[in-house]
């Protein structure tokens, strides 16, 4: 890759460049800053996408009463049951039936505590059943 | 006070820390060359590990293998420790900076707030330096970042201690002894000869050279196997690990190609410098798999862009890449 050809195509790194490798005109290697480069863009776009819809039909689930309000959450985090269960000293069982509504909802409040402190959100905020997906990607 | 720290930014995170880590002990390195010396270049498609659910696909040889490699090839000390409990973790770190001493650490993005959030994912072999401390914020040089960051310390205990695959379990190291001066030229050759080694004559089809033909044979059935949607999912996939942040372009094949150049001046060797070109095509023949590959992931693919064009277009990497590495390695027997 020549220096002039470096990519510019600004997508995600909102406003911040990474450094790229590339070569000046008399052939000697050059750290180059691009704002991005399309096929790269659409790839990351396309994981985001796949989170996107993951998000929405767990939120669906959770609407229907099949899902607790954690799998929300979880989802939104990209978490799967092994890894919250990381985060929260739990095995995976537990956090598995911490995602169905009933179990969830006899939790106790120092449980909920815990798991709300994971995902950077209070309690009440946890245990809302959301109207619509958040799938912002600036809150975590 | 602000401590100086001889940040720059750089494309890869643990070649980047380590290069400025040496840097700022008096020993400037460049980044190529610490992931050089580190035997960085390697491809690895291995399908029972998942990621997300999608097959893991690897450009470079495992995380914490850089950092060992330079260190020991170039007599360098290095004071590592993992913790079980963050307070104690931080209390460490604190005791370092106290001293002045800038200390390496392996973290996970996912909860670090100064990066850019479309790249948060739970990834968890990212490196970066803390080199002092303001009130309860750390100050970060981050390789991938233009500029030092500062950090609160409640993130970073979190980003320490993410969970999941590769857990950093607050991994922190720094440097102790430095030799008086890098002696570059027999590092250069072993790494050459241990990156050829383990591109070209590994017994595994899944890895080197032959793991990128295996690739190749996968991708052309993907959707006869997966149908078109999962396919394409792989293929991105495949894309993102190719060329998402860290890479320096052409999955890595472009660091390693400038690598090689200043090895070419290091050795007093032309013919070194050739192969370092060559290396460079092969990277911008993985930079056109990607460009065809994103097409196909858009829709947008025209005539001679299906899986089978993209399984020969990997096919010609192979063979690119097979060529040059089997020159490099009599280059390096000989000399």
């Amino acid at each position: 890759m020549q220096e002039n050809e470096v990519p510019q195509d600004e997508a995600l790194f909102d406003g911040m460049s990474e450094v790229c490798y590339a070569l000046d005109e008399s052939g000697r290697y050059v750290l180059a800053k691009s704002a991005g480069w399309e096929p790269a863009n659409i790839a990351n776009l396309q994981a985001w996408d796949v989170i996107h819809a993951e998000v929405a039909a767990v939120l669906a689930r959770v609407r229907a009463g099949e899902l607790s309000p954690l799998a929300y959450h979880m989802a939104r985090h990209q978490m799967d049951a092994k890894l919250l269960a990381g985060y929260a000293g739990l095995f995976c069982w537990q956090v598995r039936r911490h995602m169905k509504p009933a179990p969830f909802s006899k939790l106790n409040p120092a449980r909920l505590a815990r798991y709300a402190t994971i995902f950077k959100t209070t309690t009440e905020e946890l245990c809302r059943i959301p109207s619509e997906a958040d799938t912002s990607r600036t809150d975590t | 006070m602000n401590p100086a720290f001889p940040h720059r930014q750089t494309a890869h995170c643990e070649s980047g820390v380590i290069a400025n880590l040496l840097t700022h002990h008096g020993l400037p390195i460049s980044e190529a060359m610490a992931f050089g010396i580190g035997g960085g270049l390697f491809f690895g498609y291995l399908p029972f590990i998942r990621i997300n659910g999608l097959p893991l696909t690897t450009f470079r040889t495992t995380p914490g293998a850089i950092f060992s490699r330079v260190t020991k090839r170039l007599g360098i000390g290095v004071a590592r420790k993992n913790f079980k409990n963050p307070d104690q973790a931080m209390a460490e770190l604190d005791r370092y900076l106290a001293q002045g001493v800038p200390v390496g650490m392996q973290t996970g993005v996912y909860w670090l707030p100064y990066f850019p959030p479309a790249l948060r994912f739970h990834f968890n072999a990212h490196n970066l330096i803390a080199f002092g401390k303001r009130g309860d914020d750390y100050l970060i040089s981050d390789p991938v970042l233009p500029e030092p960051v500062v950090c609160a310390a409640a993130d970073l205990a979190r980003a320490r201690f993410a969970q999941g695959a590769l857990a950093p379990k607050g991994k922190m190291y720094c440097i102790t002894t430095v030799p008086k001066a890098l002696d570059l030229a027999p590092a250069i050759r072993q790494s050459i000869r241990d990156v050829c080694r383990l591109m070209l004559s590994v017994p595994f089809p899944l890895i080197g050279t032959r793991g990128i033909r295996y690739l190749a044979d996968q991708l052309e059935r993907w959707p006869s196997r997966l149908g078109d949607r999962r396919a394409i999912l792989y293929l991105g996939n495949l894309i993102r690990m190719q060329e998402e942040i860290g890479t320096g372009g052409g999955g890595f094949r472009f660091i390693f190609a400038a690598f090689l150049q200043e090895g070419a001046d290091v050795l007093g060797n032309s013919r070194l410098l050739e192969l370092s070109q060559r290396m460079t095509a092969t990277g911008d023949l993985w930079r056109e798999f990607a460009v065809a590959g994103a097409r196909h992931c858009k829709g947008r693919s025209g005539a001679g862009e299906d899986f089978a064009d993209l399984a020969r277009m990997l096919r010609r990497c192979a063979e690119q890449e097979d060529a040059v590495l089997r020159e490099l390695a009599a280059l390096v027997r000989k000399g």
